[in-house]
């Protein structure tokens, strides 16, 4: 499904990554670990058309899509959520949903009728419904709390119809109540789309509750990779990660 | 959600006109119908930059490139090329549509500051270029001679009323257009561009594509701005291709509201009904007119039309009214 051969990336002479290959199997919830700044948010960059990699291939389906523009990716199947909601602020929920699925379906740059289009509203109306933003739908999208927010970005790239969806840490800036019910979402969503599913994580419980495999990075490369419980024993990705992060929170 | 239709849209726009059209017969004076018209050509203009500055979030300060581009282009079609109006008025919006598109496909690409004083180097070019090509566009007098104004289809501009219902018509039509584009599709891909240009990347928007076709439709109406305002004057002069006519224009969109429609409509009403009466007045226009400014952007920042849209909104917000009247509270 997206395979990752060999990627390379490095900004000033600073690899922020090196040599990383991955498998994501079709239909996968994977999640991607690592302390910070080992280059978890730059791994999602390059695979989404931000940055464009210095070397190495990123195979969608079997079609190299390394070093496209972010519009191309998005197109060919591959959506996004942001660490920091990425969202349209003067935009209420369903302008900025429908907004998302005109851009999805090529009707962005109609200038012939009136905005929402007919044929636009039932697919809204689903992403909503299936992320539970119904209720807001008429709320600026400013306005909503910083929950309903990242639900609201997720959302965005739910109505391109992905059949990858990468998650950059769903839950940051959440209370704890908040992130299992962002969690919950996001399982449901991935169970019912059947889309393959990559998210960043930095909460160790939710990581080993919902994510099938786990894949670790560390300075840029890939520590180790595995079913939850063999990262969890796996004495490096201790060593790294588990441990210091069992300090901070004693901190 | 806006629930209207382009047909009741199209009505309301009908409508208007026609009471337009019959306000002359209240107000006779030709000072009346000289400032509808001169008003006509200012709010097609500053509405179509309200496109770029209030939708697509572009703050372009060499708007004024398409209104002297405008006004040179069907005035020297008319007295040089000898064409019929309605000729001419397409040889100015293809003309508009083409440098829109060369000048836009140059700035878009630039962010924010560097976009602004990009377009403004290239109305200096237009006007540099007026000045110095003396054999055509008359230098620095401008074009002397006056503008033909052969009949069409009836229509007599060199007829003063003929003239003002023209010029109700292509406020109408201009405005009912850029409403409707607004509305459309197009327009909500605007304002998402406006908010946030990166996540409308990532939506697959081409957003560079978007600005470009945003800024050659402002192009062309600014023109037909232009195109009023050189049949008004009957004639075409670099200072409608000089920067303070951009400026201007950046005025009438602060004085009338930068997120409301009617906002540079009403902004341009107010800009040369204050032009007219400070002028009369004193002769430190440009002093009064300075404070004027001041106040707007400290104290009403959303402009005139958008101060009174906001405080409607929250009149009718607070349904039992606790407080008839919404303090003017208007910072956001």
């Amino acid at each position: 499904m997206l395979e990752i051969e060999n990627l390379h990336k490095s900004f000033g002479g600073v690899s922020a990554i090196s040599d990383v290959s991955m498998h994501f199997s079709a239909g996968s919830l994977t999640a991607v670990i690592g302390p910070n700044g080992a280059g978890k948010t730059s791994f999602f960059n390059l695979i989404s058309g931000a940055f464009r990699p210095d070397r190495g291939r990123i195979l969608l389906d079997g079609e190299d899509i390394a070093g496209l523009p972010a519009a191309d990716v998005v197109r060919r199947g591959v959506g996004r959520a942001f660490q920091i909601a990425s969202i349209f602020p003067t935009l209420t929920v369903r302008e900025a949903i429908l907004g998302a699925v005109n851009a999805h379906r090529r009707w962005y740059a109609r200038l012939g009728r009136r905005f929402p289009l007919a044929e636009a509203k039932a697919q809204a109306d689903e992403v909503m419904e299936l992320v539970g933003l119904t209720a807001t739908a008429d709320t600026l999208s400013g306005n909503l709390s910083h929950g309903d927010q990242k639900v609201l970005d997720i959302a965005l790239a739910l109505a391109l119809d992905p059949r990858v969806l990468l998650l950059d840490e769903p839950t940051a800036g959440m209370g704890p109540e908040e992130r299992w019910q962002m969690m919950e979402t996001v399982h449901k969503l991935w169970e019912r789309k059947k889309m393959t599913l990559v998210f960043i994580e930095h909460d160790m419980d939710i990581v080993f509750k919902f994510a099938q495999t786990i894949r670790v990075l560390s300075y840029g490369r890939v520590l180790a990779e595995g079913v939850p419980e063999e990262v969890r024993r796996n004495p490096k990705v201790i060593e790294a990660y588990l441990g210091a992060k069992y300090d901070a929170e004693h901190a | 959600m806006r629930k209207a239709s382009i047909g009741r849209d199209a009505l309301i726009a009908t409508a208007l006109l026609v009471i337009l059209a019959l306000l002359p017969l209240v107000f006779p004076s030709k000072s009346f119908s000289d400032f509808v018209m001169r008003a006509s050509a200012y709010a097609i203009f500053a509405t179509s930059l309200n496109l770029l500055v209030g939708y697509a979030g572009m703050v372009s300060f060499g708007h004024g490139l398409f209104f002297g581009l405008g006004a040179y282009s069907f005035a020297l079609s008319m007295q040089k090329l000898g064409t019929s109006i309605p000729a001419a008025l397409a040889l100015t919006i293809v003309i508009n549509a083409l440098v829109a598109a060369v000048v836009g496909a140059i700035c878009v690409r630039l962010k924010e500051i560097y976009f602004s004083f990009l377009t403004l180097a290239f109305q200096m070019l237009l006007y540099s270029l007026i000045i110095a090509w003396t054999a055509v566009t008359g230098g620095d007098q401008g074009l002397t001679g006056g503008i033909p104004r052969p009949p069409f289809l009836g229509i007599r501009l060199d007829d003063p009323h003929h003239l003002y219902l023209f010029c109700c018509t292509t406020l109408v039509v201009s405005l009912f257009l850029m409403w409707h584009l607004v509305q459309s599709p197009f327009g909500y891909t605007l304002r998402m561009i406006r908010d946030n240009p990166r996540r409308a990347g990532f939506l697959g928007i081409q957003v560079w594509r978007i600005r470009v076709l945003a800024f050659i439709v402002a192009g062309v109406f600014g023109g037909i701005g232009g195109m009023l305002i050189s049949l008004f004057v009957s004639s075409a002069y670099p200072d409608f291709a000089y920067w303070t006519v951009s400026g201007e224009a950046v005025f009438m969109i602060m004085l009338g509201g930068i997120s409301v429609f009617f906002g540079p409509l009403v902004g341009a009403a107010l800009l040369l009904i204050l032009n007219d009466f400070v002028t009369k007045v004193t002769e430190h226009y440009s002093l009064v007119l300075g404070i004027i400014i001041l106040v707007f952007a400290l104290g009403l920042r959303k402009g005139l039309l958008g101060f009174v849209v906001q405080a409607w909104k929250k009149y009718t917000a607070a349904a039992p009214p606790a407080e008839k009247n919404p303090q003017p509270s208007s910072r956001s």
